[in-house]
């Protein structure tokens, strides 16, 4: 029993708490993709390319989450919104110029809003002092003290307190909704003109206005004046427009919603019935962005009831972000849990196993001599990968947001350093598994920091040496044969090799006399204890090294090699698996255990005959078509055998390692080729040298994953190192 | 709450399972046991302790088997299907502990468990949380959370 109520638990308990707290993680969720819209405009207009939508996008970013902040009675962050929205709106109404200077404090703004975001989401503070700073530059710019206007915003947020409610989410719908401009008037006047362009698109005036008359009663007029003759009439022009007269009891907005997928598409007025018309075009957009804080009406609150609001809040904030995005052409989405997700890959992963176990009872009960079933087998087989591959693709993100974050990274070290550094991002649609896209985030920063701090140079030093002052720092993503690569590569002053040995060296990371090529040099730089800068720099030197990067980097399953060229600068590129849920391995068998060898550090698989196979010292080399590579016994070396695997009877793996350095293991058989789920061992046990997870075989029963490069590591250090964890001495 | 969660959740003490391990009897409290079954062979996992048996495959998570004899240095367990795996819970993990038979379960009030008897051995320190008197009979409680090895912060540098 105690099994069956543990699995249970996480589903139930929904009480309104729970409600109430998940409406404000909504409410954050949304926060994050507001900041990325917020500072991808803001470094559009910093590059020159912004137009008036990018400054509208910004600034509505920052007014809902100013809204949002202010349901939720977040009042740092209101406050400092309150006048960042404010400024933007002096910039958007031409009254303030977008000058660098501003546009830098601008962006600086952002940083914080971010932070204050974080800070109201971690339930801390942020500190007072940047934000008071910040917020007089803020007011410098506009001409109005900083503190008049926030404190003339804030009674609107504290209204007739909700608690009395019992009821506080409902306030979001408010927040949210921004324009505060209830429309009472029992209808509507609509001028709707569509474009050639929404036709296009697929779209239909009489659809648009069937739905429209469900709304209530609707006078529609048709005005075809502009209807040219009929020789003149380009079939798939747009010619009529219509005056619609709706009676309706909805508000407004719900009248806007019927025309929300085309409204870059035509032209759409709507006026109250009785009311006076808007002269600007198109109006949503004006409507959307009232600079006017947000006002909540006591009577409308009375009169919902609060419990079915609690959908409607959802459906509504949903439009609300959709619209509120830059890119309209953007295909629809849903949230979905994550939970749901990863329960979905988990079955999927279930499947793999049991397509496996099928296959193998089929072949045990020799009917795969069947043409139709080897062929119905063939055909699961085929589209359990293409499920799978299905299930991938939703929990893959683009790194876009992840290398945004790092342009805030760039600016703060550059600022740090005195240095003037440019981060240019690309292929930054490139799709990731979302858990690889969170893992790269650390290595990722520590990275680009390390390129703006080690890698570029000063600027005095640049000019000197014939570059431009500001440097530039590449961060790109791509994907290649079944791999993601991301690099960060900088145009500074390269790998100081000399430096780094003597470094090393001093460090008794290596003998004095050791002859290292130039990318064993580059190398170093991973190596545990090694950092470059002498002086501890605020930046980058925490103690922590490369080597954490290509830890974190490897336990996701990645590597990460550097190539470096004196004055040109220094690449660090990482390589990663598509997926961490599923990988396909060599089945091989070595002492009577499987094992699954991952396939992509395999270069080949060979036969050898014993002569090639030579002994140096304790270990042994391989002659593979006459270059000499070190052979490892897995056997043997993982301890399974004392005995050494039978060269007469065994199978090379030839392998490249992550350092690029080639190798080969050994053992006894090669049993199949296949996709395997990857189990975590760690999550009830933990990390195990040598091994890189498990794996469930068709017959149930669990195959360990080979870590190739630590046990190729571990074989060539003989002598127990004292990294490894020191489990048996417990 | 009704009645029966009540009742379940009374005054009558904790309830243990009670283990055979050779002549010796040890306990756990059932609330950190998730199910009880018998013995299936284990994949060997390299370079762990020796009291690590393998891991094993329950319903599609992979989990590691303690032969508790050797952690206790008693003895070594020849596994064979005779034997039994007690699944437990110890903190985020689930461990599947080899045993020699399961005998009971015991209802204890908390008074009549007693201080471990200070006999200056480690393994006592380590893994036994108290002891019962029980007709004569002495059980030990088991405490779980030094069972596994000890994962110094993993490849420290």
């Amino acid at each position: 029993m105690p099994f069956i109520e543990w699995r249970l638990k996480p589903q139930t308990g929904d009480n309104t708490l729970d409600t109430m707290e998940s409406i404000k993680q909504t409410f954050f969720q949304e926060c994050e993709d507001l900041l990325q819209d917020l500072e991808s405009g803001l470094i559009l207009m910093n590059d020159g390319e912004g137009d008036d939508e990018t400054i509208n996008s910004v600034f509505r970013a920052v007014h809902s989450i100013k809204g949002g902040a202010g349901a939720f009675e977040l009042t740092d962050l209101v406050k400092f919104a309150h006048i960042f929205e404010n400024t933007l709106d002096e910039i958007r109404s031409d009254r303030l110029e977008a000058t660098k200077e501003v546009l830098t404090v601008l962006l600086q703004s952002s940083d914080l809003l971010m932070d204050l975001v974080e800070a109201a989401r971690e339930g801390g503070s942020c500190n007072e002092e940047r934000s008071q700073k910040l917020m007089d530059t803020l007011a410098g710019f506009i001409g109005a003290p900083a503190e008049t206007p926030t404190e003339t915003a804030m009674p609107d947020f504290e209204p007739q307190s909700m608690d009395d409610m019992g009821f506080q989410p409902l306030v979001m719908d408010f927040g949210f909704d921004g324009d505060g401009d209830d429309q009472q008037a029992a209808g509507f006047s609509i001028h709707f003109t569509p474009t050639a362009k929404m036709y296009a698109h697929g779209n239909e005036t009489a659809r648009l206005l069937a739905t429209l008359a469900s709304l209530g009663d609707m006078k529609t007029t048709c005005e075809h004046a502009d209807l040219p003759d009929f020789d003149d009439l380009e079939p798939e022009g747009s010619y009529l427009s219509w005056d619609i007269e709706l009676t309706t009891e909805n508000e407004e907005e719900d009248v806007r919603e019927n025309f929300e997928f085309v409204e870059d598409d035509c032209e759409l007025i709507i006026t109250p019935l009785g009311g006076i018309s808007l002269p600007e075009l198109p109006v949503l957009e004006d409507l959307e962005i009232e600079p006017t804080p947000v006002a909540i009406e006591p009577e409308t609150l009375e009169v919902k009831a609060p419990e079915p609001e609690v959908k409607k809040t959802e459906t509504k904030k949903n439009t609300e972000t959709k619209t509120a995005k830059p890119n309209t052409g953007a295909p629809a989405t849903i949230r979905i849990n994550l939970e749901r997700v990863d329960r979905l890959i988990n079955l999927v992963g279930e499947l793999v196993i049991n397509q496996a176990m099928l296959t193998e009872c089929v072949v045990d009960a020799g009917l795969s001599q069947d043409p139709s079933v080897s062929s119905g087998l063939d055909e699961f087989k085929q589209l359990t990968r293409d499920i799978q591959e299905s299930v991938m693709a939703i929990r893959a993100q683009p790194v876009q947001p992840l290398f945004q974050r790092m342009s805030r990274i760039v600016r703060k070290a550059a600022s740090a350093t005195e240095k003037s550094v440019k981060l240019v991002l690309e292929g930054e649609f490139t799709e990731v598994d979302k858990t690889i896209v969170e893992k790269l985030a650390d290595p990722l920063t520590h990275m680009i920091r390390n390129a703006v701090d080690h890698g570029i140079e000063s600027p005095e030093k640049r000019v000197e040496n014939g570059k431009p002052e500001e440097g530039i720092v590449t961060l790109s993503a791509a994907h290649r044969s079944g791999k993601i690569i991301i690099e960060v590569s900088d145009d500074g002053a390269g790998v100081n090799r000399e430096r780094v040995k003597q470094i090393a060296i001093d460090k008794n990371l290596i003998q004095e006399d050791a002859n290292l090529s130039d990318s064993d040099i580059d190398n170093l730089l991973f190596m545990p204890g090694f950092s470059t800068v002498e002086t501890i720099s605020t930046l980058s030197g925490r103690g922590v090294g490369m080597d954490v990067v290509k830890r974190a980097i490897q336990s996701i399953g990645g590597r990460v090699v550097i190539s470096s060229t004196p004055g040109k600068g220094s690449t660090f590129t990482i390589s990663l698996p598509l997926t961490l849920a599923i990988l396909d391995g060599m089945l091989v068998t070595t002492a009577g255990q499987t094992l699954v060898v991952p396939l992509t550090s395999i270069v080949e698989t060979l036969i050898p005959s014993p002569e090639d196979i030579h002994p140096m010292g304790s270990n042994s080399v391989i002659n593979i078509r006459g270059t000499f590579v070190p052979l490892v016994d897995v056997g043997h070396e993982l301890g399974f055998t004392q005995e050494p695997t039978d060269t007469n009877n065994c199978v090379v793996l030839s392998i490249m390692t992550d350092d690029g350095v080639q190798s080969a293991v050994l053992v006894d058989t090669i049993q199949d080729q296949r996709q395997v789920v990857i189990k975590s061992l760690e999550t009830n046990y933990g990390h195990v040298p040598c091994i890189a997870a498990a794996t469930i075989l068709g017959d149930g029963r669990i195959a360990l994953i080979l870590d190739v490069d630590h046990l190729i590591e571990q074989a060539g250090q003989r002598t127990p190192s004292p990294e490894l964890p020191q489990i048996a001495a417990e | 709450m009704t009645e029966e969660a009540q009742h379940f959740g009374s005054t009558d003490g904790n309830e243990f399972i009670s283990f055979c391990i050779g002549e010796q009897e040890y306990c756990i409290d059932i609330m950190a046991i998730r199910e009880i079954r018998g013995w299936t062979p284990a994949t060997i996992l390299p370079n762990s302790p020796d009291y690590v048996q393998g891991v094993i495959n329950l319903r599609g998570s992979v989990l590691p088997i303690v032969d508790l004899a050797k952690r206790l240095q008693i003895k070594e367990t020849e596994p064979s299907e005779r034997h039994v795996i007690i699944i437990t819970q110890i903190g985020t993990q689930i461990v599947g502990l080899l045993v020699d038979s399961v005998s009971d379960i015991l209802t204890v009030q908390d008074d009549i468990i007693q201080p471990t008897p200070d006999v200056a051995s480690e393994v006592a320190n380590a893994f036994i949380g108290g002891v019962i008197a029980l007709d004569e009979r002495m059980i030990s409680v088991l405490a779980l959370e030094n069972i596994l090895p000890n994962f110094v912060e993993s490849e420290a540098a």
